[in-house]
């Protein structure tokens, strides 16, 4: 007896072994534990055996059921994985192939540095103000102290607008309020700063300005940033170390050396120029170095003047503070290295993948401002 | 401002080197634009002796000299006509570059001679226009010696820009006397040599008393208007001033080294006396410059008996201006009010050396000596003989006087100068301070005397000066502005607020939205052409001196930049363009924050999974248009798509979204074929404009959310299928749908949309899933079948009958 049920157990596994499919178990099991089935007949048998003989045949029977069924089960286990391989086998794809893309968009330089100046003078506590691209005689010229007559004004190569001419002719125009040209620079938002909100006062106007000069280095349009402290006991020291400040952050290096020298703007006085050190990399000029190659000019400003002060309803013997102007696009091109202003304003999208930045190149002070 | 060296050091007396002086300018303020030395790029060349000439055997006009520039004879093949033997000219050896002719000399042969160098016109040296023959030298020049240092072309050339306030460094004496306060050397005295004069001043007088408050004026009679002397010459023309004749260039000469515009008349052509003047309206003028002038009352003019001579203080006439046979002159040395001259020359669009002087205000002191230094020069070089002088009318002179305190410049200008040291700056630029008229006249006591508040006299020569800050300027920049220490700007009391505006805010996102959903950022003009404005709505603002007709009015929308933009992309090759641009527009009433989108070319590249490239279509322009709204912080759920976007865009594709009826927050859609062609653009073409100073800004309601409440029963969905006449618009059945029971449906979205088989004509499918949510407790069956019902008879009313 003992012996034939090794031999069943021989023949049942080596079936169960041999079993090429799903099915082809089944009928294992079914042959072997199926209602029908062998060892469930030998089970059966237990029944009707006296308890010696239950004792010892037993287990013998319930160990060969145990075993075919531990059998299938791993037999079972090995098809479904090869079945799976199989199918995954089967589901390869070529992953060199190219994946969608989503398109990359990019923001401008000028934006990203408009960007970057609100946040290095908010940190200075200056608010960003803006103004009419359109503006009056007054508020461009008058009230910054040229009067018509004054030589600055032809410098200034203005657009003037057909309405304010048309209105000069029928006798309505008024300089205060009759919008004539465009703004020249960026500082008749001084004027307007000032004559809408109370010293203390602490801006930066970012914006477009316009002259009638085109070449390599000039474009009808350009930016220009603003800046204006009205205070009590405001002083050209302040007025340097804001721009040292301004200037080492917006470059983020220390060794940066600025250059005054005396210079005119009739709505300032004294009047002082900005030159920032260069050093010669690869033959390219790099702002920054602790001993210059040469000098850039960058910056024009100086302590506001009596008469524009005067002009906007302030005591120029209770206020006065400093004003400082300078080119967007030219900061731009010195931190970025864009040789030539032109394609600035092209919209040429290599132009823009190459020198834009991405959405998420957010200025801020605690990651740094440049990108 | 150009002048030379050894000019300025006729006013200066220094031991400054070139470069000291350089550096000085630039720090006082006067900006060294340039320095330049003539001679060095000539300096190769050397002063050579021709020992002899002889034929040369295969060509008539040459001839083989024999050339010795120090080292001995030299063989050279000249065709110079003024080749001979004993001639001393100036020779270039090989190696030499010959500026003129753009040719680095080699060893050559000529017709078969050899030749060791040429012998040099003065053109091919670009020192003059003569190439009628070889230069030649004196007999005695020395023989081997560079010729620029024989030629004193050695003087360096120094470009100054002058800054408009400072008139009186718009002559070398001015600059001179700067550079003397900087402590550069000393101011020389100014001298003239001492003349008679015979018999009465001429009839000039000055009837405009504003426009032209003095007019001072002497003859000389019995001139020789020939070339004026070497010296002149060659300052003139280191400066890059041609000389004409004598009497010319001493009015030029004088102009540049004291700033000071003078007028020659030539008085053969004059008829009767010299009266400053207005002018009559309309009255023609022939100006110097060949071109003809109508003047008007308001501009001061000198004029005889017969026409005008002279646009005052701007321009000489052409008639009586002096030539080379003028032999009676009458020298004019006026004041004219800077004012009216400017004016004048606006109106006329004239500019000129003199009125740049006079408009920025010529010294009112130096009429008699400018006078009598200009007649000294006429007689030294043309001689003849000079009348006395005619005085008519005042310059304006009264002393004008600023009461300073030498606190200021700590106080404005940042900067402690000891006040004595303050002092002597100013007086040696020429201001007086009370009894201190002059720096030689500076002494402790007399300086102890001055309390208080300074009386500082202003020069007459700096009109510039009004204010105590700009003796501030005056004292800071000699001193060195750049010595100024850095002071920190205190910062504001309390804590960092933000600094950017709810608008800058707005821009700020919507700009960073829109790269990040893949569009690029161009800036572009904000004035375009009026043919580019009009589909737009035309410009509202014409520039009245635009630079070109392409650039005339003020853009009505964005999108025209950006189309132009779109168009030269594609051209480039791009095949997908999608650009954006925040900027602003510009109405008849004020400039409008906008955001404006182009997409054009593929919206999706063909590609092996997808196959054929897509392009853009309206609805991604939708897209666009509402994502940027709520990044932009609109309510994008309470907006209305709604018609009329204009003619710019395409009738059937193309939309605004609104909220409320009236205010529209963006228009979006195709664009109008029409308007394409315009642009030279193929194909289709979406847009969006978003007008970001519609959007309404969020009001602030502090940062805590509303409690977090979510509901706590599984939403339920069901799904129509409506049959509706093709022409309605979508959204009406959609929001009668959701509009069925506003309690229980919370969401309703189309998801299928169909026409053709099945469905009759002249109608369309939409099929619509609402999303119901049950809040106590969770929906019975017949309660959705109530709300289902509900549904169904809300579309019915919009014409839409379920399909079964």
């Amino acid at each position: 007896m003992t012996q034939d049920l090794n031999q069943m157990r021989e023949h049942m596994l080596t079936a169960i072994a041999a079993a090429s499919g799903l099915d082809a178990l089944d009928a294992c099991r079914v042959e072997a534990l199926g209602k029908q089935g062998t060892i469930t007949a030998l089970l059966k048998t237990l029944g009707k055996m006296t308890p010696e003989e239950r004792l010892v045949q037993g287990p013998q029977i319930q160990g060969l059921r145990e075993a075919v069924a531990n059998g299938i089960a791993e037999r079972k286990a090995t098809l479904e994985r090869a079945a799976l391989d199989a199918r995954l086998a089967s589901e390869t794809l070529d992953m060199t192939l190219p994946a969608d893309a989503m398109p990359a968009g990019t923001i401008h330089p000028v934006s990203q540095v408009m960007d970057e100046l609100a946040e290095i003078f908010a940190d200075l506590g200056f608010a960003v103000a803006t103004g009419p691209e359109i503006e009056t005689d007054w508020h461009n010229f008058t009230a910054l102290n040229i009067p018509e007559t004054h030589p600055a004004r032809a410098m200034h190569d203005t657009f003037y607008l057909q309405q304010g001419i048309d209105a000069k002719a029928a006798g309505t125009a008024d300089e205060k309020t009759t919008f004539s040209l465009l703004r020249t620079h960026t500082s008749p938002v001084q004027i307007r700063t000032m004559l809408s909100q109370k010293p203390p006062i602490r801006i930066i106007a970012p914006g477009r300005t316009y002259r009638s000069d085109s070449d390599a280095t000039h474009t009808p349009m350009f930016h220009q940033v603003e800046g204006l402290v009205i205070d009590k006991g405001i002083t050209l020291g302040h007025l340097k170390w804001t721009l040292e400040t301004f200037v080492k952050a917006f470059f983020e290096r220390d060794d940066i050396v600025l250059r005054l020298r005396p210079s005119y703007f009739p709505f300032t006085e004294p009047s002082v120029e900005i030159d920032v050190g260069y050093t010669l990399v690869k033959g390219k000029r790099v702002v920054g170095g602790a001993e210059p190659d040469g000098w850039l000019e960058i910056l024009g400003s100086g302590m506001v003047h009596r008469k524009v002060i005067e002009a906007c309803g302030l005591d120029p013997d209770e206020w006065q503070g400093f004003a400082f102007g300078c080119g967007i696009d030219r900061l731009a091109m010195l931190k970025y290295g864009m040789d030539d202003l032109r394609p600035f304003f092209d919209g040429d999208i290599r132009w823009l993948k190459h020198y834009g930045f991405s959405s998420l190149d957010v200025p801020t002070l605690s990651g740094g401002v440049g990108a | 401002m150009k002048f030379t060296l050894s000019w300025l050091k006729q006013h200066l007396e220094t031991t400054a080197t070139l470069d000291q002086i350089v550096e000085a300018l630039t720090r006082i303020g006067l900006e060294v634009e340039g320095v330049e030395n003539p001679g060095e790029k000539l300096a190769a060349f050397k002063i050579a002796k021709v020992l002899s000439a002889e034929r040369h055997p295969q060509a008539d006009k040459l001839q083989i000299l024999s050339v010795d520039a120090g080292n001995g004879p030299l063989q050279v093949v000249c065709g110079a006509p003024n080749a001979r033997a004993g001639l001393v000219g100036v020779f270039g050896a090989p190696g030499a570059y010959v500026p003129g002719l753009d040719v680095t000399l080699k060893l050559a042969s000529i017709r078969g001679v050899e030749s060791n160098g040429m012998m040099c016109s003065t053109r091919e040296l670009e020192l003059g226009e003569d190439h009628d023959g070889i230069i030649e030298l004196p007999a005695d020049a020395p023989i081997g010696t560079a010729y620029p240092d024989y030629a004193g072309l050695t003087d360096p050339v120094i470009d100054v820009a002058i800054t408009p306030n400072r008139q009186d460094c718009m002559g070398v004496r001015g600059i001179a006397r700067d550079l003397a306060a900087a402590g550069l050397g000393t101011l020389t005295p100014l001298t003239f040599d001492a003349f008679t004069s015979e018999g009465a001043g001429p009839d000039v007088r000055t009837d405009d008393t504003t426009g032209c408050p003095a007019f001072f004026a002497q003859t000389v009679t019995g001139v020789t208007n020939g070339d004026s002397p070497e010296w002149m010459r060659r300052s003139l023309l280191a400066i890059g001033q041609k000389p004409i004749s004598a009497l010319v260039d001493i009015t030029n000469y004088l102009m540049i080294d004291l700033g000071r515009p003078l007028h020659v008349y030539d008085r053969a052509k004059l008829s009767g006396g010299l009266v400053a003047r207005k002018a009559n309206d309309g009255e023609q003028v022939v100006a110097l410059n060949g071109k003809t002038y109508t003047l008007d009352a308001t501009m001061t003019v000198i004029a005889d008996d017969a026409a005008v001579h002279d646009i005052g203080g701007i321009m000489g006439g052409e008639h009586s201006g002096v030539s080379a046979d003028t032999t009676d002159v009458l020298i004019e040395c006026a004041y004219f009010d800077p004012d009216h001259i400017a004016r004048t020359g606006q109106k006329l669009t004239l500019t000129s050396d003199a009125r740049s002087r006079f408009e920025r205000g010529v010294d009112p002191a130096f009429l008699e000596d400018g006078l009598a230094i200009a007649t000294a020069l006429v007689l030294h070089i043309c001689g003849g003989t000079a009348s006395d002088v005619t005085r008519s009318g005042e310059p304006p002179l009264e002393p004008r006087v600023i009461h300073y305190d030498p606190r200021l410049s700590a106080d404005l200008g940042g900067l402690h100068v000891a006040p004595e040291r303050q002092a002597r700056t100013l007086l040696s630029l020429g201001f007086t301070i009370g009894a201190i008229t002059s720096a030689d006249a500076f002494s402790d006591a007399l300086f102890s005397t001055i309390e208080g508040k300074w009386p500082v006299t202003i020069p007459t020569w700096r009109r510039d000066v009004d204010g105590p800050a700009d003796l501030v300027e005056e004292v800071v920049r000699i001193e060195g502005i750049d010595t100024i220490p850095s002071m920190p700007l205190p910062r504001m009391p309390g804590v960092a607020k933000p600094t950017a505006t709810p608008e800058q805010k707005l821009e700020r996102r919507a700009r960073r939205a829109a790269a990040a959903r893949g569009l690029d950022e161009a800036v572009t003009w904000s004035f375009l052409s009026d043919a580019e404005a009009a589909p737009f709505g035309g410009g509202a603002w014409t520039l009245a001196n635009p630079i070109s007709e392409d650039l005339k009015v003020m853009r009505p929308s964005l999108l025209p930049g950006l189309l132009a933009a779109t168009g030269r992309n594609l051209k480039r090759g791009q095949q997908s363009v999608r650009l954006f641009e925040i900027g602003r527009r510009y109405l008849a009433d004020a400039e409008r924050a906008t955001l404006g989108v182009v997409l054009a070319g593929d919206r999706r590249p063909r590609g092996w999974r997808d196959g054929k490239a897509a392009s853009f279509d309206a609805y991604d322009a939708k897209a666009e248009a509402l994502a940027l709204l709520a990044a932009s912080g609109a309510p994008v759920d309470n907006l209305q798509v709604m018609g009329e976007a204009g003619d710019a865009w395409h009738p059937g594709q193309s939309g605004t979204l609104r909220l409320g009826p009236k205010t529209v927050l963006a228009s979006f859609g195709m664009l109008h074929p029409s308007v394409l062609k315009a642009f030279d653009l193929d194909g289709a073409v979406a847009a969006v404009e978003v007008y970001l100073d519609a959007i309404p800004p969020k009001r602030a309601t502090g940062f805590a959310r509303p409690a977090y409440t979510p509901p706590a029963l599984q939403a339920v969905r069901r799904d129509f299928a409506f049959l509706v006449p093709a022409a309605l618009a979508t959204d009406t059945l959609v929001r009668a749908v959701k509009g069925a029971d506003k309690v229980a449906i919370v969401s309703a979205r189309v998801f299928d949309v169909f026409t053709g088989a099945g469905v009759g004509g002249g109608h369309k499918s939409v099929a619509v899933e609402i999303v119901l949510q049950p809040t106590a407790k969770s929906f019975t069956d017949e309660e959705i079948k109530a709300i289902a019902d509900k549904v169904v008879a809300a579309a019915a009313k919009q014409g839409a009958t379920l399909r079964v």
